[in-house]
């Protein structure tokens, strides 16, 4: 086993996100206030808001692996060559057994389950026209296995299902297997096909909790607006590569981030509703897993999805956890932008905010033509950049159903 | 239906389930894996599409038969003859 204080640091990004395919898209667009909602067909229910992304799947894989693979492997397979490319690392000098893919999912299947039941309802339900692909496409693991089988891995790689907390818990069990030595090199985050099934934009319907805007598609999701109304779905993906210190040192690496402190609990309190006093817990426990005071956060990127009520329940964590000496606290957030990516919302949203160590910019959250008074939070940054003297630390929240809470903080890298 | 019609069908069945592959030179009496990149459950998939475009059943004991583009011919043009194509 490796020191379990072993220095765990990210050296590479790959993303797609409904406003970007690459962090310096992504980021250039959260800095331009350009949000990029889509309407799309869903099967039974018609005409939605969503956000889907447009990256070139033709980029790294071949027609045949999109045909029998999924959604979420194809988001998967950009996101892990990005992240790679990025990193500096070619596919073929990986250690194929000792890396590690971890990817944060909220749900997965769904779409591919879909896919068959109405395939076979054009053949009178005859589970003779069931699809052969069927169990490989659904299994839990299937958008990490895509990823090692495109690489050639053989380290683990497996998923982690963890609702929309996915994408925070993806990043942070890679971390732990770092430090355990149980790999040497983890490509981690989260990834989100949803927007292709209609179940998931029924149960929202159903709760009527599906976010939509009556003249501005882009203003669909708007998260501390007082006329928000829910959440806007959207697919997504985002995955880092993470090293221990010594071993990015040893091979020049750029250096993005350190990872500083994290911690993942749960409400134990209801199937949907959020528990904000479980949140303040959770965003406690990783400041202090850091070593830090709330004072010492410099960017909080809030969870908040744009429903009546969550929205202000993680308000209320955020004012119990950060007091009137948090004058150096900025708080963001990235849905207003690109909906809810689900299993990628924390990997994703963290990655936006990464750029800000270097040039001292906290992205707004958009679309708040009136704010909830109810979520004014002090120093929440609205519609416009904020230019602050320092960014050495940023947290970023993801919560998700059955009352998983994943808090997640990164620190510049110092020497 | 005649063969030469049959292997047009075949071959458009591939070339949705292989999309990469080039199906200009496929040779109607050699292997179709000795030539195209298809593994097992693209024969899968093969017998699926037959099922579904056009009703015909192909029994795992005759899996073989669709070896080649010739043999396939051979075997499924009865079939369709059965069928009234």
């Amino acid at each position: 086993m490796r020191d379990s204080s072993s220095r765990i640091v990210i050296t590479g990004v790959g993303l797609t996100a409904p406003n970007g395919n690459s962090l310096s898209e992504f980021r250039a667009n959260l800095l331009a206030g350009v949000a990029h909602i889509s309407e799309i067909d869903v099967r039974y229910m018609g005409k939605l808001p969503a956000g889907v992304c447009n990256f070139d799947p033709l980029k790294y894989q071949k027609r045949k692996d999109i045909r029998v693979g999924t959604r979420a492997g194809s988001i998967g397979v950009y996101c892990a060559r990005e992240a790679l490319a990025d990193a500096g690392v070619a596919p073929e000098a990986l250690k194929k057994d000792r890396t590690g893919v971890y990817i944060g999912i909220t749900e997965h299947g769904n779409v591919e389950t879909e896919n068959e039941i109405y395939n076979i309802s054009q053949f009178k339900y005859d589970t003779k026209f069931w699809n052969h692909y069927h169990n490989p496409r659904t299994v839990a693991n299937n958008p990490a296995g895509e990823v090692s089988l495109h690489l050639g891995s053989t380290g683990p790689a497996y998923t982690l299902g963890a609702a929309c907390a996915a994408g925070n818990v993806g990043l942070i069990h890679a971390s732990q297997m770092l430090r355990l030595g149980e790999v040497d090199f983890a490509i981690c985050g989260g990834v989100s096909e949803s927007v292709r099934t209609f179940g998931i934009f029924a149960g929202f319907k159903s709760q009527n909790a599906l976010g939509s805007h009556p003249t501005d598609i882009n203003k669909s999701s708007r998260p501390f607006d007082v006329s928000r109304n829910g959440i806007v779905i959207s697919e997504g993906g985002c995955f880092y590569t993470l090293e221990r210190l010594e071993d990015a040192l040893a091979r020049g690496a750029k250096i993005y981030a350190e990872i500083s402190g994290y911690c993942i609990n749960s409400d134990a309190t209801d199937y949907v509703l959020p528990n904000p006093e479980r949140q303040v817990e959770c965003v406690r426990a990783a400041i202090a897993k850091a070593g830090l005071q709330p004072r010492d956060i410099h960017i909080v990127n809030s969870h908040a999805t744009a429903t009546p009520m969550g929205d202000i329940q993680e308000c209320e964590a955020l004012r119990a956890v950060f007091g009137d000496d948090c004058t150096e606290t900025s708080i963001n957030n990235t849905k207003s932008y690109i909906g809810h990516c689900m299993g990628a919302a924390g990997a994703l949203e963290l990655a936006g905010n990464l750029p800000s160590f270097d040039d001292l910019t906290v992205h707004p959250t958009i679309n708040i033509d009136q704010l909830d008074p109810k979520c004014a939070l002090p120093n929440l940054v609205i519609n416009t950049p904020r230019k602050v003297a320092k960014v050495d630390t940023i947290l970023n929240n993801s919560f998700g159903m059955l009352g998983i809470n994943s808090t997640l903080i990164v620190k510049r890298y110092f020497a | 239906m005649t063969k030469d019609e049959c292997k047009k069908l075949v071959l458009d069945i591939i070339a949705d389930i292989a999309p990469d592959e080039d199906l200009s030179n496929v040779k109607p009496d050699v292997r179709l894996r000795d030539q195209l990149q298809l593994d097992s459950m693209d024969f899968l998939d093969i017998v699926m599409e037959l099922r579904k475009r056009h009703g015909i059943e192909v029994p795992e004991a005759d899996y073989l038969k669709l070896a080649s583009l010739d043999s396939s011919a051979e075997y499924l043009v009865p079939k369709f003859a059965a069928l009234g194509k």
